[in-house]
């Protein structure tokens, strides 16, 4: 009788377990089909060309437009320029951290880059906002002195959004970089050391290629983390569709979605969808690109 | 050595100094700087009444309760589902298709970005399935994105259990849920908690994706029966109270507030998680 019971919950136990284990696929296929549910009527009804690749945003006017052009070039672009930024800040500090520091020093700047993780993005949009836009405002208008056509921004711009985004992505391709560093093989350092180059050449000739997947890895997620981030940049970047220029009051994908989800009605709140929509074909390249360097890397192995 | 080779030495060297400097000095600013904005604005009564004119009082208990309920929720939903899911890889899968399907949706799910969750959320949870923008809607919103973190977690932990464990219990006619309750779950524990915490600590610190589904109710509830009735009402975590703060009510001395109040939170979140798996490799080397 007992073991009739326990085998009974032993069957259970499994297919529970199962279930459990399924529900991340039945997760990611739900969001999939509802991103592409909710994010075509739009496409069909404003046109894909209309949609895509025109510029002008005014959703409210008596004759809308809904060209997102300028939204997507801002997300591309801002994503491109804050890594360019953040990337070789970061990576040097992983060179610090795996290859330079003592034992002590390492672990205090360690946990001074998992705070830096651990920090909320509306803080970071709290500081860009109450310390780095005046100072932006400051040197727009010293540029701009005696300008006519620039539109004053009052340093929430474009610049700004550049530089927190770069910030954010900081920690994440420290420690993903440091963790690849370190696990290159001493044997590597010794044989370019006994060869006669010096620590630095070492560092930057030999361990660095060799840890060059891990390295990889870190910036595709700091990509993905940057396109993908909305409160922060929402706090810096202005209110306007425009030419993603530095001093340009700018919209991203996603801070497009955060900032007018809030009120939009009926079509316009279709295309804001849309934009959910072309923020995700996006962020799962991304996926794929990560995916596949991974796999590339345990092969490699 | 030549000296362009020197000089090449240098320059990079100072730049590494240099970035390093700039990492640790940003996290020090950034400390400071809320600090000195904020902490002056933390007293017993900003944590303990909610901001009303009529009254006169500045507060954030709403938010914090809020923050609470949808913590709580949040993981009764996900430990289950998330360790549930890790066991099933780690003990029962065999290799294949299946398995790699789930890895790799674990694997997508952690990629995805907050406000994808939200949008999802709000179109799924609020709208579909009717529960308005409520703390229960964000719950479950919120249970999906921090999924992949318990899951990955526990299997790392259920890995490091030697499998000698796993053959003494079977050796003793343990069935295999009955060796994985009384075995492999305690040792894997202290891994499984560190999960747990790191979830905690990402939705105390997120916004955007409750911020579409769990809206801004800053209410505190009067009693218990209300408190359970809050679960779907809408409900502001600090995060979004920061937000808000920060922009459409302009009250910049309640955002530098919270946000004293969210860096102690997740501070301490982090330094337990570092306590805990400090403890962890100890107990594995034994």
């Amino acid at each position: 009788m007992k073991l009739a019971k326990n085998k009974l919950i032993e069957g259970f136990a499994k297919w529970l377990f199962a279930f459990f284990g399924v529900v991340a696929i039945f997760a990611v296929c739900s969001i999939t089909f509802y991103m592409i549910l909710k994010g075509m009527p739009a496409i069909a009804k404003v046109g894909m060309s209309e949609l895509l690749f025109k510029t002008s945003w005014s959703p409210t006017s008596a004759n809308p437009s809904y060209g997102i052009l300028y939204i997507i070039m801002a997300s591309l672009l801002a994503t491109a320029t804050s890594v360019l930024i953040g990337v070789p800040i970061a990576l040097f500090t992983a060179i610090f951290l795996a290859e330079i520091a003592n034992k002590k020093i390492a672990s205090i700047v360690t946990s001074a880059i998992e705070l830096l993780a651990a920090i909320p993005s509306v803080i970071y949009g709290l500081l860009g906002a109450m310390v780095l836009v005046p100072m932006i405002y400051k040197l727009e208008k010293l540029i701009f002195a005696g300008s006519l056509t620039h539109q004053f921004t009052g340093g929430s711009n474009m610049l700004a959004a550049i530089i927190v985004l770069a910030i954010m992505i900081l920690p994440t391709v420290v420690s993903v970089s440091m963790t690849s560093i370190k696990a290159v093989s001493n044997n590597l350092r010794f044989a370019s050391l006994a060869l006669g180059a010096t620590k630095i050449e070492t560092i930057f000739h030999v361990v660095i290629p060799a840890a060059k997947s891990g390295i990889a890895t870190g910036i595709v997620l700091g990509i993905g983390r940057a396109l993908g981030e909305a409160m922060a940049i929402n706090m810096v970047a202005g209110g306007c569709v425009n030419l993603p220029l530095p001093f340009n009051s700018v919209r991203f994908l996603t801070t497009q979605i955060v900032s007018e989800m809030g009120y939009a009605e009926g079509l316009h709140r279709e295309v804001l969808f849309t934009v959910g929509l072309v923020l995700f074909a996006f962020i799962m390249i991304v996926n794929l690109v990560l995916q596949r360097i991974r796999k590339k890397a345990i092969d490699n192995d | 050595m030549t000296s362009k080779r020197k000089i090449k030495d240098t320059v990079l060297s100072g730049l590494i100094y240099l970035c390093t400097g700039f990492s640790v000095a940003l996290l020090m600013f950034i400390i400071i700087y809320v600090l000195y904005k904020g902490v002056r604005y933390v007293n017993w009564s900003f944590l303990t009444t909610v901001t009303s004119a009529l009254k006169g009082t500045i507060g954030i208990a709403g938010n914090i309760v809020n923050t609470l309920m949808i913590v709580i929720i949040t993981m009764l939903i996900v430990i289950p589902i998330g360790v549930g899911s890790a066991i099933y890889l780690n003990e029962y899968a065999k290799p294949g298709p299946l398995v790699n399907l789930i890895e790799f949706a674990t694997e997508t799910l952690s990629g995805i970005p907050s406000i994808i969750f939200g949008l999802f959320g709000m179109m799924f949870f609020v709208e579909s399935l009717h529960l308005g923008y409520s703390i229960l809607a964000g719950s479950l919103t919120l249970s999906l994105m921090v999924l992949p973190l318990v899951t990955r977690n526990t299997q790392e932990a259920l890995r490091s259990v030697p499998d000698s464990y796993r053959q003494g219990a079977i050796g003793l006619a343990a069935g295999k849920w009955q060796m994985i309750r009384t075995i492999l779950l305690p040792s894997a524990m202290p891994g499984i908690i560190t999960g747990v915490i790191l979830a905690i600590g990402r939705i105390v610190g997120e916004s955007a994706a409750l911020l579409c589904t769990a809206g801004s109710g800053k209410a505190l509830p009067k009693n218990f029966i209300k408190l359970l009735g809050k679960i779907k009402q809408s409900g502001g975590t600090l995060t979004t109270q920061l937000y808000l703060s920060a922009t459409s009510e302009g009250d910049f001395n309640t955002a530098f507030g919270i946000a004293v109040v969210l860096l102690v939170l997740v501070f301490a979140i982090n330094l337990l998680t570092k306590a805990l798996s400090a403890k962890y490799d100890v107990t594995r080397k034994k």
